[in-house]
């Protein structure tokens, strides 16, 4: 076996050669989907406690705080603690609750997420599924997170909640369109949709550069939109805390509500990853033509690292996003998305047509 | 071959989950009280029940999206052969673009995109 942080393919099919030489195919089957789940129950929870730590100290450092500091050297067990915390606290019922639905909606919001990063390239062979069509699964995957947030509001019969519910799905729909139109101007580039390809397409050059103007209008679409569809603020109007105490999970507590919370984070590293995978080039490093002596020394850093690298830069701006800006009214976030975004993204996507067209593109 | 482990992380939101929130039913104190399980309103007792109809505007919205979501779904295949058929597709795209724009403009006219 060789083990080679720059190319998981060896690794994974020698696990699985391992396992299907060792026992029946069934049972081999079995195992490693095991081990897949572990895996990335495992990652999952970690990123998604170390998104909450980051985030108070990304704030902390714009508000010129300390941030979480007592548990653990400098608070990094602090997210642990609040877990826990949350874990042993009452499950509160509402009376006039829909209690099916009630139950039913932390279950959508965290499966949406999970099935979203199943697909995302971490390193180069190191994916649970490469779709053919991977960017139309993702933007499949990442709309039903909304179902859960609709269900929660309505079913708690809270006023806040309803309203949070309506506001928050009237928004990630809308955003959801510039999302989907920006992620077709690299489709258009790099004539695929399996995010592998797209991420091989990047071997000479990220498509936020190679793709040059139109490219960098679609970064930016992509990214406002995508901090309003994971409802982050300035955008978070979902629960907005001064006018609907906590939006949609108004009336969730204990661990339920811990779960809206952390899918909160893990739709922001899932929408920070697809951006870093379809922009920023991925799991491939950093290269200048021409330039030998630093792409080699870009080589050495493995890829797993530059993924990772590149989303967490994306979730730092947003972050900084959040702790900058003022929060939207409805009016105002409906309008930029229809009246702006919209007609800007189909206006991006003929020029990139036109551009493609005339081959004005690095190929 | 990928089907299984689309199916391996449908459980594994459900495991996660469900596995917390039967923990916690566990570890968790519980105590009935009529106040405590009323929902939220500021403190005073609740008027009504939250199930009332709401704005038109959001359902207008929703409309609009519904419109623009479909075309989202049929542009993204023209997307991944554009490079390849080259002027053909680029005339298709405008021609389509000319009629979605058209639907967006009439909406806008009509006030869909103002909020009431």
């Amino acid at each position: 076996m060789d083990f080679n942080i720059y190319d998981f393919t060896s690794f994974t099919t020698w696990v699985h050669n391992a396992l299907t030489s060792s026992m029946s195919p069934g049972w081999a089957m079995f195992v490693e989907l095991a081990i897949v789940g572990v895996v990335f129950i495992a990652f999952y929870a970690v990123i998604g406690l170390y998104l909450v730590y980051a985030e108070r100290k990304v704030c902390a450092l714009i508000q010129n705080r300390k941030g979480p500091n007592r548990v653990g050297p400098f608070g990094l067990l602090q997210t642990i603690a609040d877990l826990f915390k949350l874990l042993m606290k009452e499950l509160i019922y509402i009376k006039n609750a829909d209690k099916f639905l009630f139950n039913l909606a932390p279950f959508i919001v965290i499966i949406a997420s999970f099935m979203a990063i199943a697909a995302l390239p971490f390193a180069k062979g190191l994916h649970a599924i490469d779709l053919n069509i991977g960017i139309f699964y993702l933007f499949a995957v990442s709309s039903l997170g909304v179902i859960g947030i609709l269900l929660a509001g309505w079913s708690s019969n809270s006023k806040y909640s309803l309203i949070g519910a309506i506001r928050s799905g009237a928004q990630v729909v809308s955003y959801e369109l510039s999302v989907g139109l920006a992620l077709l101007s690299i489709v258009i580039f790099s004539g695929s949709m399996q995010l592998s390809t797209i991420v091989e397409s990047q071997a000479n050059g990220w498509w936020i550069i190679k793709g040059h103007i139109p490219a960098i209008i679609s970064f930016l679409i992509f990214l406002v939109a995508s901090t309003a569809e994971t409802n982050r603020g300035p955008f978070d109007l979902a629960e907005a805390e001064s006018e609907l105490t906590a939006g949609f999970h108004t009336e969730y507590s204990g661990i339920k509500f811990a779960f809206f919370f952390l899918a909160e984070y893990m739709n922001m590293f899932i929408v920070a990853a697809i951006a870093a995978t379809v922009f920023l080039g991925g799991w491939m490093p950093f290269h200048i033509p021409g330039l030998d002596g630093m792409n080699h020394v870009m080589d050495y850093i493995p890829p797993f690292v530059w993924f990772m690298g590149k989303t967490a830069f994306i979730i730092f701006i947003m972050m900084w996003f959040k702790w900058t800006f003022p929060r939207l009214r409805i009016d105002q976030l409906l309008k930029l998305e229809w009246k702006y975004l919209l007609p800007l993204n189909l206006m991006n996507i003929v020029l990139i047509a036109f551009i493609v067209l005339m081959g004005w593109y690095i190929k | 071959m990928n089907s299984e482990y689309l199916i391996l992380f449908f459980l594994l939101g459900v495991i996660l989950v469900g596995g917390a929130i039967v923990f916690s039913m566990f570890v968790a104190p519980s105590s009935k009280n009529s106040a405590k399980s009323e929902p939220y309103e500021c403190g005073i007792p609740v008027k009504s029940d939250a199930w009332i109809q709401f704005n038109v505007g959001y359902y207008l919205f929703a409309i609009i999206y519904l419109i623009f979501d479909v075309e989202t779904v049929f542009i993204f295949p023209w997307g991944v052969v554009m490079r390849d058929m080259g002027l053909t597709a680029f005339i298709e795209i405008l021609v389509f673009f000319f009629i979605l724009v058209l639907g967006l403009l009439y909406a806008w006219k009509k006030g869909a995109l103002r909020w009431v």
